[in-house]
């Protein structure tokens, strides 16, 4: 059986489409990378300074002064760059990526997202985040979809500081895919066998189902 | 003019208090040595302004942990629940920015301007009211640039007149702190003679840098760090 990770990644790998630029935010979404074939065409964007950063080296090829923004001894793709900080933030502010996917402590139905903290007990900080989510053409939220105490991280509007307002287009979570629409929130699909008014009962927010949708369904 | 210097003489340069830029985002970058050499004399009430603060008990968390940073400028400490305790403690006072916008205000200083204007962070509580600007009819965040009196670089490679080539993606916030720092201290474990690098593929160009410390080898702060090997 898959774990609760695997469930998202493998969901959230098919998001990705030939041909696009994409950020892997920290944590789970970095860990995508790993779902896609070796040849697969996409340049993933890594902010600390490189376009086209792709799988683990080998260990013989491993260079201590290569990682990408997560810390992991990435490898190049061919036809990748290195740059500056600047630069490097300068493709995420002129939009020139295509989806972002990216972890969230709260997320909720008009699509606000917050990750950078939370007031006096965890606060990592803003990291490139506010930018990536303020900028990116699409932006994929990867979460669980209740916290390690049950409690909805959907929520009807977030309480924690926003790292951006309306920036969120979909939601996957290791119970189902929820987009975020000018109607409110849909369920496109679930992920597991879960009735609706159990997966309500897992969500603050108000959801919308789309008709005829059952378990496994792709929408 | 030559610009080597031993590490004690270009460390001895920075006084208590100073104002400190420091390369590296995560390991990449972080120029070790020179950290070591003023944990070592212990310069203390330092500003820090760095990307992050790299791992509990590595490069600028040795500096924070033994007591000589007051303050900490950065975008991420996600990785060092030492420094995260430290803040929370209110014994680290922490100044948060987004990465591109403490980018951005860098490169600015470095550029000789004052400031810009973004959207940046605008709904957002980084962005207080007085920070706001009303310019032909849209509304801007002022971001004012960002210098330091000190700036502490690792280069892969530079020339003794501080002509300087980075690698990897340690590249990420050095030659911006070069140009934004009033004295540019660089190490280098491979010093060479001028006319050794084609000019076009420099980096960063001599102008900037003040002093070059040639280390003899990298000491393991430099290598791999296992925990983020995937297995």
């Amino acid at each position: 059986m898959m774990s609760v990770a695997e469930r998202i990644l493998s969901r959230a790998v098919n998001e990705i489409t030939p041909g696009s630029i994409v950020n892997l935010g920290i944590g789970l979404p970095s860990r995508i990378m790993h779902y896609l074939p070796d040849d697969f065409d996409v340049q993933i964007h890594s902010e600390n300074g490189i376009l086209g950063a792709w799988k683990q080296a080998a260990p013989e090829a491993m260079d201590p002064f290569l990682i990408d923004a997560a810390g992991a001894y990435v490898s190049l793709g061919q036809g990748a760059s290195l740059f500056d900080s600047a630069v490097s933030f300068a493709i995420i502010r002129r939009a020139r990526l295509d989806l972002t996917m990216i972890g969230a402590f709260e997320v909720d139905s008009a699509g606000n997202l917050a990750n950078w903290k939370i007031p006096g007990k965890f606060s990592p900080g803003i990291g490139g985040a506010m930018e990536l989510a303020q900028k990116t053409r699409r932006i994929v939220v990867l979460t669980n979809h209740t916290d390690k105490y049950g409690k909805p991280k959907i929520l009807h509007t977030c309480r924690l500081p926003l790292t951006a307002k309306a920036c969120v287009s979909r939601i996957i979570t290791d119970l189902a895919v929820i987009d975020v629409t000018g109607d409110g929130l849909v369920v496109r699909e679930k992920l597991v066998d879960i009735s609706d008014a159990e997966l309500q009962e897992k969500t603050e927010a108000e959801l919308n189902f789309a008709t005829g949708e059952g378990p496994h369904d792709t929408a | 003019m030559k610009k080597n210097q031993t590490i004690e003489q270009a460390i001895a340069a920075i006084p208590s208090g100073a104002r400190v830029m420091i390369g590296g985002f995560g390991n990449p970058g972080t120029p070790f040595s020179l950290i070591h050499e003023l944990l070592r004399q212990g310069q203390t009430g330092l500003t820090l302004i760095k990307n992050d603060a790299n791992e509990a008990g590595h490069g600028i968390s040795k500096l924070i942990e033994n007591g000589q940073v007051s303050r900490l400028i950065t975008t991420h400490i996600g990785l060092n629940k030492r420094a995260i305790d430290l803040m929370n403690q209110g014994q680290l006072d922490i100044e948060f920015h987004p990465q591109g916008i403490l980018a951005e205000k860098i490169r600015t200083a470095g550029a000789g301007s004052f400031g810009f204007l973004t959207d940046i962070g605008l709904d957002s509580e980084i962005t207080r009211p007085e920070d706001l600007l009303d310019w032909q009819g849209q509304t801007y965040k002022v971001e004012m640039a960002l210098s330091a009196d000190f700036a502490l670089l690792h280069a892969a490679e530079a020339d003794w007149l501080g002509n300087l080539v980075y690698r990897g993606s340690a590249i990420n916030f050095s030659p911006l702190m070069a140009m934004a720092a009033d004295h540019v201290i660089v190490e280098t474990p491979s010093l060479a003679a001028p006319g050794h690098f084609r000019p076009e593929h420099i980096h960063t160009p001599g102008a900037f840098v003040d002093s070059v410390v040639s280390l003899a080898q990298l000491t393991s702060d430099y290598g791999i760090i296992d925990h983020h090997v995937r297995r």
